[in-house]
């Protein structure tokens, strides 16, 4: 059949199969998490949150979707239109794309790509896109000054995220994140490479810019910042994107730092699971107890604190290494 | 950076915590005897009406929303033929209650009165009058005010000395 053996086929249908599968299950956690982030953050301070729709308030996300899918759809008259529309698509897709190199279990994953770093690194680098057009687009100043300030952001601690990686990839001498997961059998990343995880920590939370690290929209100086001009579903993209951020940071920690699937007794999508929810909490705890920094301080703490730290740590991991070899 | 990690941890240390939320329709929360809620007219120890249709209460109303029209008994004491109050412009103020000479009006700790309609959200007298005394146990404004009326005359009220004849020079 079109010159292709039964094996190809049957590979190409699991594949794709497989996909959908990470597919739908990455977008519908992104989904949850509105739910959980509630919960968590009623949790921190001293009240409920929603808990009225289903058992544990859990069909919120249900009631939230079908409002937002009914909300009117508007794009002003100002704006322009194209680029309007395709920018909340973009941070949906990069995001997404990125979820394609992670390794969930010893058998799960999409693919692994020898150079699974580096499209991590480029697939959150092209999510700029989508804040400074969105930006842009808008024709708002406000969207502007959000979008202006996302990219200086971004781009600044895309440097130290990928700075702190390094460390990661001498240790275990690939870019592809399944062998970095294998290579951290006997002890995982976080204990030689500590310095390493907390700025990668910090970089992921100003790459999709969360609290204390949201500075794009800052409701108090901005409105909204970039998203000030989207309703309906654009802003539920938008609003998805951000969660799907989380998930995506979550899972990049526990793969490079906490072992990935690896640990005892329970099966290796368990551990997978509760390390990637340990941090997904992780982050809604910082939301309910961090304040926002000046402009001004985030920048400089990234450039004078976190940049010196993330290099003396790569040039420590390497001799480190070449002098163990 | 320490007060950061502190102030984590702090936060995370609210788990623990009692809820500050009732849920309320479940759990009712308490509201103190003077709660400004729906209005009552109560009436007197005897089981008769306070309210002696002055219309103090309803010029004393900001928005307007209580409604009074005047009769007379037999005896020549003043009561209410309709008394209207509509819900749906009260403001819950309690000025009215300031207002009245006789306790009648009072305002009660309830506030469950939604309605899908807006006219049923106006209360007719039946509907307002209740069979006790409300917060003014014991009280009842002809065994002590000075006015004549009714079997009773001026000077044989409570604690009231009999009128002075201002007529006459002698003590």
């Amino acid at each position: 059949m079109f010159g292709f053996s039964t094996d190809t086929l049957l590979d190409f249908a699991f594949t794709a199969f497989e996909t959908i599968a990470i597919l739908l299950a990455v977008v519908i956690s992104a989904a949850l998490l509105i739910w959980v982030e509630r919960r968590l953050l009623g949790v921190w301070q001293d009240r409920y949150g929603p808990n009225r729709v289903g058992p544990f308030g859990i069909l919120q996300v249900a009631a939230d979707m079908i409002k937002i899918f009914f909300k009117e759809d508007w794009i002003p008259p100002f704006a322009d239109k194209a680029v309007f529309v395709i920018a909340p698509a973009i941070i949906m897709f990069t995001t997404l794309m990125a979820f394609a190199v992670v390794p969930f279990t010893e058998t799960i994953g999409v693919v692994d790509l020898n150079i699974g770093i580096l499209f991590v690194l480029a697939m959150s680098s092209l999510g700029v896109y989508s804040v400074i057009l969105a930006g842009w687009s808008s024709d708002n100043k406000y969207a502007l000054l959000g979008g202006m300030r996302t990219a200086a952001q971004m781009i600044s601690y895309e440097v130290f995220m990928g700075l702190s990686l390094l460390g990661v990839v001498l240790l275990a001498g690939s870019f592809d994140l399944r062998t970095i997961v294998e290579s951290q059998a006997g002890m995982w990343n976080v204990i030689p490479q500590f310095p390493a995880f907390v700025i990668f920590f910090i970089a992921g939370i100003a790459e999709i810019h969360r609290a204390p690290f949201d500075l794009p929209e800052a409701e108090q100086e901005l409105t909204a910042g970039y998203h000030t001009e989207y309703s309906g579903m654009k802003f539920g993209m938008f609003f998805v994107g951000e969660y799907l951020g989380i998930v995506l940071i979550s899972c990049l920690t526990t793969v490079l730092f906490f072992g990935g699937w690896l640990g005892p007794i329970l099966p290796g999508f368990v551990w997978f699971a509760l390390k990637a929810g340990f941090f997904i909490c992780f982050f809604v705890l910082l939301r309910a107890a961090t304040v926002r920094p000046r402009y001004d301080q985030l920048m400089a703490f990234g450039w004078k604190i976190l940049l010196p730290i993330a290099l003396v740590n790569v040039a420590i991991t390497g001799a480190v290494v070449v002098a163990m070899a | 950076m320490l007060s950061v990690l502190r102030t984590i941890w702090m936060t995370l240390m609210h788990t623990f915590r009692k809820r500050e939320t009732v849920l309320y329709p479940e759990e009712k929360p308490y509201l103190p005897p003077r709660y400004r809620g729906r209005i009552v007219l109560t009436r007197d120890p005897d089981g008769a009406e306070r309210c002696v249709a002055c219309n103090l209460c309803s010029v004393a109303c900001p928005v307007d929303c209580i409604s009074v029209v005047k009769a007379e008994d037999e005896s020549g004491r003043w009561y209410p033929e309709t008394f209207r109050i509509n819900f749906s412009r009260c403001i819950y103020c309690g000025y009215c209650e300031e207002a009245c000479p006789t306790y009648a009006i009072q305002l009660t700790p309830d506030f469950e009165m939604g309605e899908f309609d807006r006219q049923n959200m106006v209360y007719e007298k039946s509907d307002l009058t209740i069979s006790g005394v409300g917060k003014r146990p014991g009280y009842n404004f002809y065994r002590v005010a000075g006015m004549a009326v009714g079997g009773k005359d001026k000077g044989e009220a409570e604690n009231e000395a009999a009128p002075i004849d201002v007529k006459t020079l002698l003590p």
